[in-house]
């Protein structure tokens, strides 16, 4: 098995005639940060959706630990309408739904938080074991998995004092503050132990002492967790400390990729955050 | 752990209560006719309440489907239990389906065993029938989300009715003359329940697997999806299979009420589940508390206490000294209820329990804090 944990070929997402991806080639490397930037409406968040089986990609392979879990080539109306490049490279179709990727050990937060809001913060936790369940639904209705089941709530106790989120247990996830709402989210994700952890914006609306723990949070369960981790953000600071490799879009395109250092000073990267340069 | 120990004490105890008040209710059943239908009709709509309470409370899905699989259990309960000799007094217009008389031919020489849990297999058989429908059209129904799922649900169950009441199944069904000589309730464990308690402990039968279930990993999993569909599927609940399951349940539940009421009833007809039952259910899903199954209970006995017994009053011509109230006449109830149901609906928004359960902790709680201000006061 390859270092290369999941692996992104030719990706195309084509809503219409809009080209919100295009050519996404993206390796993540086994136990690194890798941070996906770029300016707003650059299809990060659309990227994150192919990959976690959202969408299917108009064009394009997405491999999981050298197993494909998505695959597409333009069809139908999309055959004339497709305007990326790449365009006889695949020609098989591979259709994930986004549970049967979870269960397959990638695990996601959202960008504008997605609790479940009337249920308790031991809830939101708990309902992310089940994905893993044996019972049937007969013997888990008539408590015949009793061990199972301690088992899950025994987990997911030790999650939440692992993560700072006992005290609050029983506690309606909505009444929670931002930062632990944000903190849950992370917890209910890794309650469905995955290998990989997508965290789109984690730190969106955050202030900078929030964004700093959240940084070290992001590292500290990279560790105990032995996760490779995939991250959308906007805060420079909390992208710059922790990921290892950074790629950079832009209106759909990668424009860069490297360490920190490299994608910082890159021509291509301050013109398209800063603009161009009239004189 | 002491506490649990001593709610347990205290529901064991109500449910002994509930025992002694239903033996003395079917000692003197005679003086308390009134309150023993409203008991068991509420009964029977308090489960298809819960059942709806499943699907629309629990999982989210917004379906109006209830009245269409009650009418598959009521029918199919109906004609297997429909005695072989009055066969021929009940389908006197078209003559019944040949195999139907040869199956009753058959229950009716098999052993006395056999005859007695035969009500209850026809209970499950009707279930099971319309759990294997809900299966079937769950595959395309549930790919709809809210409003234009409950727009094809309710087309689905008046397509069932009208299925029911066409004139091709009328050796079958009976057609638009509907069935009756339905016999009564069966007695339970050879007489040691009587008749009149056994809705209630069929009902209660199923209650308790309804709720086991909803407190169940599944039943979290249900209520994952009513919250949030998008943040379930992201951990790993698979949305199909959990609302199929979840329809598939509730409409079990459903037919098995639907096959109590067609005994609690004796006669039943097409017309008996149209839309209007539908929605009998819905608002007392809707006042007891979406998301509640104590809630839909409760409401379920005061819901058919208010309409069927207490407001008969106002149905009855009143006469003030020789002056005759205007307005009191056959129909007038039905006004009243509605204004109280408004009143209910709009002090109690999210309906009588809200989605809480009903739960000892809680009402000794509030006792506690009443006899603490009562002593403040003193």
């Amino acid at each position: 098995m390859s270092d290369i944990l999941l692996k992104t070929e030719h990706i195309t997402m084509q809503f219409g005639g809009v080209v919100a991806v295009d050519d996404l080639n993206i390796e993540i490397p086994k136990d690194k940060i890798t941070a996906l930037i770029g300016p707003n409406g650059a299809g990060k968040t659309t990227a994150f959706n192919v990959i976690t089986g959202g969408y299917q990609p108009t064009n394009g392979r997405v491999s999981f630990s050298d197993m494909v879990i998505g695959e597409n080539y333009p069809r139908s109306k999309m055959k004339k309408l497709y305007n990326g490049t790449y365009k006889k490279a695949f020609e098989h179709q591979v259709i994930n739904t986004p549970d049967k990727i979870t269960r397959l050990g990638m695990a996601r937060t959202f960008q504008n938080i997605r609790l479940f809001k009337d249920l308790s913060v031991f809830e939101n936790v708990l309902i992310a074991k089940h994905c893993h369940i044996k019972a049937g639904l007969f013997s888990s209705t008539f408590r015949i998995n009793k061990q199972e089941e301690a088992q899950m709530h025994q987990d997911t106790e030790a999650l939440l004092e692992r993560v700072g989120l006992l005290d609050s247990r029983n506690e309606k996830s909505s009444s929670l503050p931002y930062g632990k709402q944000r903190r849950l989210e992370i917890a209910r994700a890794l309650a469905t132990g995955p290998k990989l952890l997508l965290l789109d914006e984690p730190a969106a609306g955050m202030n900078p002492k929030e964004t700093e723990e959240l940084s070290q949070f992001i590292i500290e369960i990279k560790d105990s967790f032995n996760l490779t981790i995939f991250l959308i953000e906007h805060h420079m600071n909390l992208v710059m400390e922790v990921s290892d490799t950074i790629y950079v879009l832009d209106y759909g395109k990668t424009i860069a990729r490297g360490t920190p250092a490299e994608v910082q000073n890159d021509p291509a990267v301050i013109r398209a955050y800063l603009g161009v340069d009239e004189a | 752990m002491m506490n649990i120990k001593k709610n347990h004490l205290y529901s064991l105890i109500t449910v002994v209560l509930l025992m002694i008040f239903l033996y003395w209710l079917n000692a003197n059943r005679m003086q308390n006719g009134m309150l023993v239908s409203v008991l068991q009709k509420g009964v029977i709509l308090a489960l298809v309440a819960v059942s709806m309470n499943l699907l629309n409370g629990f999982t989210g899905l917004f379906s109006l489907g209830q009245a269409g699989f009650m009418s598959i259990g009521a029918y199919t309960t109906a004609i297997l239990l429909i005695p072989v000799q009055n066969l021929d007094g009940v389908y006197y217009m078209n003559g019944v389906h040949p195999a139907i008389r040869a199956f009753k031919m058959m229950v009716a020489q098999s052993p006395e065993f056999i005859q007695i849990v035969f009500p209850f297999i026809a209970l499950l058989l009707g279930g099971l029938l319309a759990a294997f429908a809900a299966a079937i059209v769950g595959v395309a129904v549930l790919r709809l989300k809210s409003d234009y799922l409950a727009i094809a649900t309710l087309g689905l169950s008046e397509i069932v009715r009208a299925i029911f009441s066409s004139p091709q199944f009328d050796q079958i069904t009976n057609g638009s003359y509907g069935l009756n000589k339905i016999p009564n309730f069966p007695p339970m464990l050879w007489g040691a329940i009587p008749s009149l308690i056994t809705p209630f402990i069929v009902v209660a039968i199923c209650i308790v697997v309804m709720v086991l279930l909803i407190n169940s990993s599944y039943g979290r999993a249900f209520k994952a999806i009513r919250e949030d569909e998008i943040a379930a599927e992201a951990m790993g609940i698979n949305l199909f299979k959990h609302k199929s399951m979840s329809f598939i349940i509730s409409s079990f539940f459903s037919a098995v009420a639907g096959g109590l009421l067609a005994m609690y009833m004796r006669s039943i007809e097409a017309k008996t589940f149209s839309i209007t039952l539908t929605y009998d259910i819905l608002l007392i899903v809707v006042i007891g508390g979406i998301g509640s199954v104590t809630g839909s209970v409760l409401s379920a006995f005061l819901v058919t206490a208010a309409k069927e017994w207490w407001l008969r009053f106002f149905d009855q011509p009143l006469f003030i000294g020789s002056f005759e109230v205007p307005l009191f006449r056959t129909g007038f109830r039905m006004v009243i209820f509605s204004i109280l149901l408004m009143i209910v609906v709009l002090i109690y928004r999210r309906g009588i329990m809200g989605t809480n359960e009903f739960s000892w902790d809680r009402i000794i709680g509030r006792l506690k804090r009443k006899n603490k201000e009562e002593g403040g006061r003193t």
